[in-house]
């Protein structure tokens, strides 16, 4: 940097790279303000343009991502997504992360990620009706892992169940990977009626600019920088920045906001995420085009001494701002005050397209709003594509029996029941539940359109991702589609929650340019456009970066009538294939779970995802749910047929007996080839028809054989027990957990 | 049947009871904040819904039971008015002292949200009409405080009187300690009070009022006090 | 002056947070650690300056609300 840089008193070089701006970024700072900014505008920037607010790595590629459909009412840019789903209604979805937070100190991390991610739910007018997360751990031989599986754990359930709010499915994964890197991804599904969305952009000058929710205190300043850089070993020390959450106002806010909604007050609302009021109050004032006062000694102060850097900085959760209409201040005051919780004006809005920040009167702090949004930075990083993997050996395949390999995998921590974590979430209350989790998707009936449920799910593969970032973010989106299409669902869109690596390593990069190119693929193939998202990057510890996680939740709509579930219904049902491949059950093994828990080898390609056969198998099977023939249904994934087969057993209580073409090799078994569904219909008759309509559709079709008994069997050879399989499913993570 | 649901900041499955009181045939419930002092002219019936009143802070329940319309709720009871307290509405009846003894934090400490077995200990109250004494009958728990104590006198004068209207159970409705879910004394999961119309019960019977929506062995406890009530 | 409340379950209640509290330091290896009661303590600002005046205050507050007398003792605590 040139020596003739200016720096405001009590401000040099050092002050700069603390708050995380490079010397270039420095430099448009100071082109932009026309003059060294003091601490609380430096503050300010660095905020603005960290990684977490400004996107500035991603922005790119992001871009090229499809958000478009005639059911998306709004798609990224807004709090969260927001699709028409009939009956006047809409569903506003969106997944965000809190990975560092949650390492640091798991209870307090993940549910102040609960909290923020309902906050950008119910900030539109949505009354959030579901939580999914997504959480991955390092591997469980870690010595760290079982306290952060679980303090996350409670810490989802103690601020999801008391707000009331449905946690209804999700997705854990173990790896060495994420040792030291956990990721904690969390998503909200609301409903909202489609003419009463509220959005962001500030309106009407003079309007009066209100504080409501919690107090501000000192916490967590500098969190959003903190998610923006890598850790190191002295991460630990940083806890103090980590906030705490009360879900007990959040959810008096919800109501409260809810309440005043109903109302005409508001103009726009924001939520105060991570760099609180800054970006909260820079947002409403840069969408709406307009200039903002704030008088920051008015804001609501928890702890004594603030100042304004505090102020503008803090991440205290459970607070919203909000412009409303002139003269409605009363109004809104008294619902606060109903609800007991704070209620200021602090400001108001101006022509001047400037954020003028006052402390008892006096200017301390003057920026231009939109050159500072417009001209936050935005990287062509440069990449470098992933080498493809070369197909793994396959020796030691069938080196132990289908039934050891089967049980091995029920109870390996990856194939392993969820049941310990979820049940110490309420995914009962609000009397909507319909799939409860643990199948392929949950299912959550309308409140407001009783006949019709919102279906949900989220899913990523990770080694299929590192192993090929392209088809990895291919597979993370058909997995979707297709566990929503299980249900009897029609998928209507996404939200994407891109956890990488450091992005200014090429490779890295180029893991997230893949994923991009492979979801993108993936979008447009299926009609299942992006509609909101989040992006975490610099998931490293000491230079290791996490396998890439592009977590995908996706929402679809049902008739509640037309549901089905996984679960084997009645004895003698035929059981039918769907979707695999020519000549075989299955083959693709490598990359596969079989490989790396039963062989020991974490290698080779992913299979591949042929988008034109998923639609079209898809399609199918939504068709003959919808038609009402298929008594239940599953899709194939981690651990093949075998797997998927033991699933719909375990959910039945009922065994199966299923004939191969050939010979029960792991390749048919275990072999994870995608587009694949197994389906139940009530007889033979059935079974033909279903035969008769795949054959016309061009659908590849195979009777594998007919439920009931105890035990699963293939070709004649008996296998274990539903009892048994039920004990290899159920022990691992209690048992795990309770050492 | 003129049902009153209590709101405290913190209630959460208000909406749920309102549901199950309409499912069984009911007028809707009206809703009673938890500020008022009086409950609506001519009330039958008043359920105070599980939740987090106040954020289980201090104790669930406790300051919930300290609210002013917890007088009104007092009073109601005490001229033989019907009440029933689910889950947090359990805790908040107990630390309000209108029923006996106190639910403190699960054996196992987490929270379990699952489907439980139990065993009807008594048909004769306005509550259980509905059901067999002995019958076996299933609904979800969600909690993480339902862990019933009471001394030992108190605990004998609630089984000489036949005040314990459900026990957890196993799969084949056999009552013990080690399989009481959650460690319960004498495996209670729900009593009356002395004049058999006040129900406290850790169990959520208002998730399970349908098929496909967490089954139907909710629905007998809101006919029979429709039926008794109207 | 300051008042500090402790409030523990009565002898003879189960603490099932004590009870696990026991569990993991015997599985840590400290040995001879025998009934382990969790309780909590509430600290309080008092106006009042009379000491004897603030204990009654405080005793009523533990009767009212601060403790269930149902399943909890409770000790206090007067200071400057």
């Amino acid at each position: 940097m040139s020596k003739t840089v200016p720096y405001a008193e009590g401000i040099d070089a050092n002050v700069v790279r603390d708050h995380g701006l490079s010397e270039s970024e420095y430099e448009t700072v100071l082109s932009i303000m026309g003059r060294a900014p003091n601490l609380l505008e430096l503050g300010i920037f660095s905020v603005m343009w960290s990684e977490h607010c400004s996107y500035k790595s991603s922005k790119k590629w992001l871009k090229t991502l499809p958000t478009q459909a005639p059911w998306v009412v709004h798609g990224p840019g807004e709090n969260a997504g927001v699709i028409d789903i009939g009956d006047d209604l809409v569903a506003v979805f969106k997944m965000e992360s809190h990975n560092h937070p949650s390492y640091i100190e798991p209870y307090q991390g993940a549910a102040t990620g609960v909290g923020g991610i309902l906050r950008d739910v119910f900030t539109m007018g949505a009354r959030p009706v579901a939580n999914l997360n997504a959480l991955r751990f390092g591997a469980p031989e870690d010595p760290n892992t079982r306290h952060l599986v679980s303090g996350v754990v409670s810490g989802i359930g103690g601020y999801g169940n008391c707000v009331g709010v449905p946690c209804v499915g999700g997705e854990v994964n173990f790896h060495p990977g994420y040792n030291g890197n956990i990721l904690v991804n969390a998503m909200t599904v609301g409903v909202a009626k489609r003419d009463r969305i509220f959005l962001s952009a500030a309106a009407g000058v003079g309007n009066p600019v209100v504080y409501v929710g919690s107090r501000t205190g000192r916490d967590g300043i500098h969190g959003a920088t903190m998610a923006s850089t890598e850790f190191n070993e002295g991460s630990e020390e940083k806890r103090p920045t980590v906030q705490v959450g009360d879900p007990f106002t959040e959810k008096l806010l919800i109501e409260a906001c809810l309440e005043l909604m109903a109302t005409d007050a508001i103009v726009s609302i924001q939520d105060m995420g991570a760099a609180g009021l800054t970006s909260s109050s820079f947002e409403m004032a840069s969408k709406g085009g307009l200039g903002v006062v704030l008088d920051l000694e008015r804001v609501p102060m928890r702890e004594d001494g603030m100042n304004p850097y505090e102020l503008m900085l803090s991440e205290s959760q459970e607070r919203m701002l909000m412009v409303l209409k002139p003269g409605r201040e009363d109004l809104a005051r008294s619902i606060f005050e109903k609800w007991e919780l704070e209620f200021a004006i602090i400001g108001h809005l101006t022509d001047t397209g400037r954020m003028e920040l006052r402390w008892h009167g006096e200017t301390v702090g003057d920026l231009p709003i939109d050159p500072l949004a417009q001209a936050s930075p935005e990287y062509d990083r440069p990449w470098q594509p992933t080498v493809p993997a070369r197909p793994a050996s396959m020796a030691g395949v069938d080196s132990i029996t289908w039934q050891e390999a089967l049980l091995k995998l029920l109870s390996s921590p990856d194939g392993a029941s969820r049941r310990w974590i979820w049940e110490q979430y309420d995914y009962l209350v609000g009397g909507n539940t319909m799939q409860r989790p643990g199948g392929d998707a949950a299912v959550v009936r309308l409140e407001d359109a009783p006949s019709k449920a919102l279906a949900m799910t989220a899913d990523c593969t990770p080694r299929y991702v590192e192993a090929d970032p392209v088809m990895g973010g291919r597979q993370a989106v058909a997995e979707v589609w297709r566990n929503l299409t299980a249900v009897g669902a029609v998928p209507l869109a996404i939200t994407d929650n891109m956890n990488f690596g450091n992005p200014e390593k090429p490779r890295i990069m180029g893991q997230f340019v893949g994923a991009c190119q492979g979801i993108r693929d993936a979008c447009l193939a299926l009609d299942f456009p992006v509609v909101s998202g989040n992006v975490s990057l610099y998931n490293e510890t000491n230079n290791q970066a996490i396998p890439p996680t592009p977590a995908i939740g996706g929402v679809g709509i049902v008739s509640c009538d037309k549901v089905v579930d996984l679960a084997f219904k009645a004895e003698g049902q035929p059981v039918l294939l769907l979707g695999a491949p020519e000549g075989a059950e299955g083959h693709w093994l490598d990359c596969s779970l079989y490989l790396r828990e039963i062989v020991g080898r974490e290698a080779g390609p992913p299979p591949v995802v042929d988008l034109a056969h998923e639609r079209r198998v898809g399609d199918l099977v939504r068709a003959l749910i919808s038609e009402g023939v298929v008594t239940a249904c599953h899709d194939l994934s981690d651990g093949g047929l075998l797997m998927g087969l033991a699933d719909m057993a375990l959910a039945g209580n009922m065994g199966v007996r299923i004939h191969l073409e050939g010979t029960p090799s792991a390749f048919a078994l275990f072999g994870e080839d995608q587009g694949r569904y197994v389906l139940t219909v009530a007889n033979e008759a059935e079974a033909t028809a279903v035969i008769e309509r795949a054959v016309a559709t061009g659908v590849s079709v195979r009777k594998l054989g007919i439920t009931g008994g105890t035990e699963l069997m293939v070709n004649g050879e008996e296998g274990p027990t539903v009892a048994a399989l039920r004990e290899a499913h159920e022990g691992w993570l209690p048992a795990y957990m309770g050492a | 049947m003129k049902t009153a649901i209590l709101l405290f900041p913190g209630t959460n499955r208000e909406q749920d009871i309102i549901k199950a009181v309409t499912v069984a045939g009911g007028k809707r419930p009206s809703v009673v904040w938890h500020r008022d002092t009086a409950l609506p002219e001519g009330t039958d019936l008043v359920v105070v819904a599980g939740g987090y009143s106040y954020g289980d802070y201090l104790r669930p329940g406790a300051m919930a039971a300290r609210s002013p319309v917890l007088n009104a709720v007092r009073t109601f009871a005490a001229d033989g008015g019907c009440v029933l307290g689910v889950c947090n509405g359990f805790q908040i009846l107990t630390e309000a002292g209108i029923l006996p003894g106190a639910l403190v934090r699960n054996r196992g400490l987490q929270f379990i949200c699952r489907d439980v077995n139990l065993v009807v200990g008594t048909e004769k109250s306005p509550f259980t009409g509905g059901y067999r004494k002995g019958q076996k009958i299933r609904l979800p728990v969600a909690h993480q405080d339902g862990n019933y104590t009471a001394d030992a006198e108190t605990l004998k004068r609630l089984e000489d009187e036949d005040r314990i209207a459900f026990r957890y159970a196993d799969a084949n409705g056999v009552v013990s300690d080690e399989t009481c879910l959650n460690g319960s004394l004498r495996s209670i999961a729900g009593v009356l009070s002395e004049n058999r119309r006040v129900l406290g019960l850790m169990p959520h019977p208002e998730n399970s009022i349908e098929a496909g929506f967490g089954g139907t062995d909710g629905l007998p406890l809101f006919k029979s006090l429709l039926e008794t009530l109207s | 002056m300051k008042a500090k409340v402790t409030i523990s379950f009565k002898p003879g209640v189960l603490d099932p947070q004590g009870r696990a509290i026991s569990h993991a330091l015997a599985g840590l290896g400290f040995e001879g650690v025998g009934d382990v009661r969790q309780g909590k303590v509430i600290e309080l600002d008092l106006a009042e300056t009379d000491a004897a005046k603030a204990r009654e205050q405080v005793e009523a507050m533990c009767q009212a609300l601060l403790a269930n007398p149902v399943i909890e003792t409770y000790a206090i605590e007067l200071a400057k």
